[in-house]
């Protein structure tokens, strides 16, 4: 960055030849610019680079906090091998990318469907858009106690009890969180998470432009046309910002895991990491596991950024 | 939709009043589906809320007791004597609200910088800072688990919370402020200047005015994501800093009839999350996401 800010006046100097003193004076006024910004970068890479790099290290190292273990020592990639081959670890990081990809999509579907019933004029638009809204407004440890607890637990859960009404009984209740663990973190972030990609797609819904869709109609455009052939290219980029956004969220979670099921047959990589805290203590292979999450979340955010930028660029011209 | 169906000359009227009724009829089916799916979404919560005052004999019973007696109990023993909500919800309020604070005094003039006054390339600063929001938390966590406790001694503090959360929400926020301040139309800002007002005075009566709904609603949802945060809070808290997201999934004690208790605390923690999110609701959108919505 200071190569190239430092480089531009001058290509500038040798076109137009300006007496030294604007060149000093449009060195000190880009300094000044920068000022505000200083602050919030050197915060955020002491906070947040320097850890990450620490991380990086301590993967290529054998280091364990058990009592009996040896030093630290180089280890080369002995801990990424450790975390492919290890068969719980590989199942942490196939269990994440598996309840990533499903909430995410279910959830983009079932908000697309949603935002468009919401589009429409109706009696009481305005309180079915606050009920929506409220589940992303459920603290998310909370929700998931409660859905693990309150709702699919066997017994005196919610489900249960509505089956146990409508007068399907069984023999002994379902243990929902147990035999179908993944299922139900899914169906928790669901609820979760439709709401905020429901919010951003029906922003995307209202920003069309209401003269073309009315001509539209008056040149005979069936609903079906209309909604193939010019909301979906409109929505496009709102569909694609509430994934990606979704994505970045969802492959964090951590709360639903701790919450719900305890990392029974559903440990994610986040849930991974924090086990070792409490069992395993081997830092290197924590690390490694991390490493691994923050590859994953870079081939996500490389499509992620472009979306992004896609927006940014229109705004930079 | 349907109005457009071809029609024979002659019956248009009939045709015309059919399809009329037709449409009528799939729009109130359209109205009745929105309702229903909004019931569905808002049941787990309303059943929370219920459970939770309900007593814990009645609230965890097959099938449920839906017309038990209400009581308050249960927030009552939420703030009692023995194992009280009263200090980890301090604590959030604290880590919340001063992390909140520090994110506004970092966020506030980088946007500046990245958008009233344009610094070169502000873009890759930009995107500098949308990419820390892009590593995990989970990555970080052991050096900085290590470094508090190791190093400087700080087990269980909420200051170590109060910087890490600052640090999670200080890119969402950047990219907030800037989308907020860009909306500031620059004419206005260069009449002012023309008009010889120096920079402070710009500052304070012409941007600060326009971007306080901005701030406002920025602030509201920092204030939300510190909130929520489980993982650091679980990891380098234990008593003296548990946050109430900790203290909630304390609550689970399965040797006796907890679900009262545990929907009470689950309520409660919730509450703040509610009101800030329904108040910044206008800006909610464009907030989440990062300002590209407007």
């Amino acid at each position: 960055m200071t190569v190239s800010v430092a480089e531009q006046p001058s290509v500038r100097t040798a076109r137009m030849g300006p007496p030294a003193a604007t060149y000093r004076k449009w060195g000190r006024e880009s300094w000044v610019r920068r000022a505000p910004l200083l602050p919030a970068l050197v915060f955020l890479i002491v906070v947040t680079q320097v850890p990450f790099v620490a991380t990086l290290v301590m993967s290529f190292m054998n280091w364990s906090a058990q009592p009996d273990a040896p030093g630290k020592s180089f280890a080369g990639l002995a801990n990424f091998k450790t975390v492919f081959s290890t068969p719980s670890y590989r199942q942490a990081v196939l269990t994440s990318v598996e309840m990533t990809v499903t909430i995410v999509l279910v959830s983009a579907a079932l908000a697309l469907g949603i935002a468009l019933l919401l589009d429409r004029k109706f009696l009481g638009r305005g309180v079915v858009r606050t009920m929506m809204i409220a589940p992303f407004l459920i603290v998310p440890i909370a929700a998931a106690v409660f859905w693990g607890n309150g709702i699919l637990q066997t017994g005196f859960g919610l489900v249960d009890g509505l089956l146990g009404e409508l007068g399907v009984h069984h023999a002994e209740n379902i243990s929902f969180l147990t035999t179908h663990p993944k299922l139900s973190i899914e169906i928790e972030l669901i609820w979760q998470w439709t709401p905020f990609m429901m919010l951003i797609l029906l922003a995307g819904l209202q920003s069309r432009d209401p003269e073309v869709m009315e001509a539209a109609a008056i040149d005979g455009a069936g609903a079906w046309q209309t909604f193939v052939h010019m909301t979906l290219p409109h929505v496009r980029r709102y569909l694609e910002l509430s994934i990606v956004l979704g994505t970045i969220f969802i492959i964090q979670n951590f709360d639903s895991v701790l919450g719900m099921t305890g990392g029974l047959n559903s440990t994610n990589i986040p849930y991974a990491v924090y086990e070792v805290f409490y069992s395993a203590k081997d830092y290197g292979v924590a690390s490694a596991l991390g490493v691994v999450v923050v590859i994953g979340s870079i081939l996500v955010a490389t499509f992620a950024l472009r979306v992004v930028s896609s927006l940014l660029s229109e705004e930079e011209d | 939709m349907t109005a457009l169906a071809p029609t024979a000359p002659g019956r248009l009227d009939v045709a015309a009043t059919r399809s009329r009724t037709r449409r009528r009829l799939v729009g109130g089916g359209l109205a009745l589906l929105a309702w229903l799916i909004g019931i569905v979404f808002v049941v787990p919560i309303l059943y929370m809320v219920l459970t939770s005052l309900h007593s814990p004999a009645h609230a965890q019973t097959y099938p449920p007791s839906w017309t038990a007696p209400l009581t308050l109990s249960n927030y009552q023993d939420l703030f009692g004597a023995t194992n009280s909500i009263r200090a980890p919800l301090i604590n959030s309020v604290t880590t919340s609200v001063v992390s909140t604070l520090l994110v506004l005094a970092l966020a506030i003039p980088a946007a500046y910088a990245l958008s009233v006054k344009p610094v070169r390339r502000w873009t890759d600063a930009m995107f500098f800072f949308l990419s820390t929001k892009m590593l995990p938390m989970v990555a970080g966590i052991l050096p900085i688990y290590l470094f508090t406790t190791k190093v400087i001694h700080m087990p269980d503090n909420v200051l170590v919370l109060i910087v890490l959360y600052t640090s999670m929400n200080l890119p969402i926020a950047v990219w907030m402020m800037r989308s907020f301040l860009a909306e500031v139309p620059t004419a206005i800002i260069e009449a002012a200047s023309i008009d010889g007002a120096g920079t402070l005075r710009i500052l304070t009566r012409i941007i600060a005015p326009i971007s306080m709904p901005g701030v406002a609603a920025t602030s509201l949802i920092c204030f939300i994501f510190a909130w929520n945060e489980q993982l650091y809070a679980k990891v380098l808290t234990s008593v003296t800093a548990q946050t109430a997201p900790v203290f909630v999934n304390t609550l689970i004690q399965t040797e006796h009839s907890y679900l009262a208790q545990l929907s009470a605390g689950a309520t409660m923690v919730s509450i703040p999350v509610l009101i800030a999110g329904f108040a910044a609701q206008d800006k909610l959108v464009q907030g989440l996401s990062l300002g590209a919505v407007k």
